[in-house]
């Protein structure tokens, strides 16, 4: 059984539904990515399986406990979560902040030691953020503070790691960056890493599992290569496209087709 | 600035420290040099003398009895609101919500009139009105702007609005008062400590005892929702157990306070800003909130009866123009030295 699985669930926010019977299981070990058209559902998904929303019906699991029954603490040392809304206080320094991800750790008389200390030079080590350590958070550019919050959410040490959009808003350099840094993450240390992702080529990419959403429901779950087709394109995104491999890893790789074509066959349906 | 050898977080704390340990100093020297300031002057030797019991008669009198508990009631008063002001600053996560402008005060000074108005009530009466008072308030507010969560702006307009309506009715209940309970009311409402004695000590430093530790331990949670609620959720905070308590023990110190000294103006406004500049460390600053808050306070009444004489000028006038003053000096300061 996967550590990580949603059972039949109803998101909503209010009275809003969102998705309704939903059930994901997030295979061990996997870099699953979650991807589909905007407001289909990706990252309230990623909220529930992140216990910050509370499905109005079935569960969330986290090693077969329902994720909500859990002491917060024990939860926070598990699954690590990378939200888009984070905000650097003010006046705090890259080690400080990066510090913060032991608090799960960390108790009342137990406040700092040896080894978080450890922990986390390693985060910043491996997040290549070790050399900002004295700086203030707000100096840094949108490329190294994206790596600043990973390595906080690596301080954590958690098993598993979720991340909503953890590329947004960085240039395509970057977003290649953060993308490699969580591969590495992925294949060297082992973690199941859950991404929502916009760019359904990085998905491919970088994926070793694939969910499609759409309107609240999966339209096909699995491997890039066995799943991305463009067929599975069309019916998620409703865009036209051709689906051929990339040159470079020979993931699949999404090709709209020319606005001429498209524009070609919304002629013929009509 | 200091810095340990591969400490992290050790480098911000000795800073905090230092600050936290200054501000208790300078309270305490503020307190026995306002302790020897009135019509009979006592040189701060004899004050510390009489304080730990070696004193003669008459001065043990005028030190223990009439001027110590106003002292002390200055002291809690000060630390109350630094305290309340930084916690709700942070929750907040604005300067701009803090009691003074959420209207805690006029709600607590709206219970207190109609006490003082329409039941000549006693001091202890009075006393219990504007507890209530400011109580009521802090839940009204609650449940005006807390939907899914306390948004900063969202608040600090509803405690606005809260705080004009609530001072139209204070406006109100002061035209329809006879000119003996109208007096009276004016006396409680501009803030002061004249004439304080035991009676006010006991019921504040009770919450304080009780409040302090609970709110200081809880500050570490506080401390992780400086980052967004999301991230202080996924860090295993339970962000919205932690912010009811807090708001909680917030409002009952701010109208604990209010409640012995009447609405003292903008102490838990600046208090947090001061003490955040003076650490130059994120977080709530809750400690060293409480500690600047209670010299603040201190200083200022010892200013208000050095510069005016003894009680001509309440000490709510001083602490706003002595606080808004420093501040703004600090953030001068701050942005000459390239810090903002």
């Amino acid at each position: 059984m996967n550590r990580l699985s949603a059972e039949n669930v109803t998101l909503a926010y209010d009275q809003r539904v969102i998705a309704e019977q939903l059930s994901v299981e997030i295979p061990d070990h996997s870099f699953t990515v979650i991807v589909g058209p905007n407001a289909c559902g990706k990252s309230t998904l990623l909220r529930a399986l992140s216990r910050m929303l509370r499905p109005s019906h079935g569960r969330v699991l986290l090693d077969g406990h329902v994720i909500q029954s859990m002491p917060a603490k024990k939860v926070a040392r598990t699954l690590g979560l990378l939200p888009q809304s984070s905000i650097a206080p003010d006046g705090i320094t890259v080690g400080d902040l990066v510090g913060r991800g032991r608090y799960p750790h960390q108790g009342l008389l137990r406040q700092w030691s040896a080894e978080d200390e450890r922990v986390v030079r390693e985060a910043m080590a491996r997040t290549g953020v070790a050399e900002l350590a004295e700086r203030y958070v707000d100096e840094l550019s949108g490329g190294q503070r994206q790596r600043v919050w990973i390595a906080m959410a690596l301080a954590q040490q958690t098993p598993l790691l979720l991340l909503d959009e953890p590329t947004t808003y960085l240039d395509i350099q970057h977003q290649i960056d953060v993308l490699d840094l969580c591969a590495e993450l992925h294949e060297e240390q082992g973690r199941t890493l859950v991404a929502v992702l916009h760019d359904l080529n990085h998905a491919a990419r970088y994926a070793t599992h694939l969910i499609a959403l759409k309107s609240g429901r999966v339209v096909a779950e699995g491997a890039p290569n066995d799943i991305v087709t463009a067929e599975l394109v069309e019916e998620v995104f409703g865009l036209r496209c051709q689906v051929i491999d990339d040159p470079e890893t020979g993931t699949p790789l999404v090709v709209p087709a020319a606005r001429k074509a498209r524009a070609a066959v919304a002629t013929e349906a009509s | 600035m200091l810095r340990a050898p591969g400490g992290l977080s050790l480098r911000l704390d000795v800073r905090a420290v230092t600050v936290v340990v200054l501000l208790l100093l300078a309270a305490l020297a503020a307190s026995v040099v306002l302790i020897g300031t009135g019509d009979f002057p006592i040189p701060a030797g004899d004050v510390v003398r009489t304080l730990l019991g070696d004193g003669n008669a008459g001065q043990e009198f005028i030190v223990n009895e009439l001027r110590l508990p106003r002292v002390l009631v200055g002291l809690l008063v000060g630390a109350s609101l630094g305290l309340g002001g930084a916690l709700f600053q942070a929750v907040t996560r604005n300067p701009l919500g803090s009691p003074d402008v959420l209207g805690l005060g006029q709600g607590a000074t709206a219970g207190a009139l109609v006490m003082i108005v329409l039941f000549s009530g006693s001091a202890a009466q009075v006393t219990v009105g504007a507890l209530v008072g400011g109580l009521a308030t802090g839940l009204a507010i609650y449940l005006l702007a807390w939907k899914r969560g306390v948004h900063g702006y969202r608040l600090v307009l509803v405690g606005i609005g809260v705080s004009a309506i609530v001072t139209a009715v204070n406006g109100y209940l002061l035209t329809v008062s006879d000119i003996v309970d109208a007096a009276r009311a004016l006396v409680w409402m501009t803030g002061s400590l004249n004439g304080r004695d035991w009676e006010q000590v006991w019921p504040l430093l009770g919450v304080c005892a009780v409040l302090v530790p609970l709110v200081l331990a809880g500050g570490r949670g506080l401390r992780m929702m400086e980052m967004g609620d999301d991230v202080a959720n996924a860090l295993g905070v339970r962000v919205e157990r932690v912010r009811a308590l807090l708001m909680v023990a917030a409002v009952l110190l701010v109208a604990t306070a209010t409640a012995a000294a009447g609405p003292v103006g903008f102490v838990s406004l600046t208090a947090p800003q001061l003490a955040r500049r003076l650490t130059r460390s994120p977080g709530p600053n809750l400690l060293p909130s409480l500690c600047m808050g209670a010299a603040l306070l201190v200083t200022a009444d010892w200013a208000s009866q050095r510069a005016f004489g003894a009680d001509q000028l309440p000490v709510g006038v001083v602490t706003g123009v002595l606080g808004g003053v420093y501040l703004l000096w600090l953030l001068v300061a701050e942005r000459r030295a390239g810090r903002i």
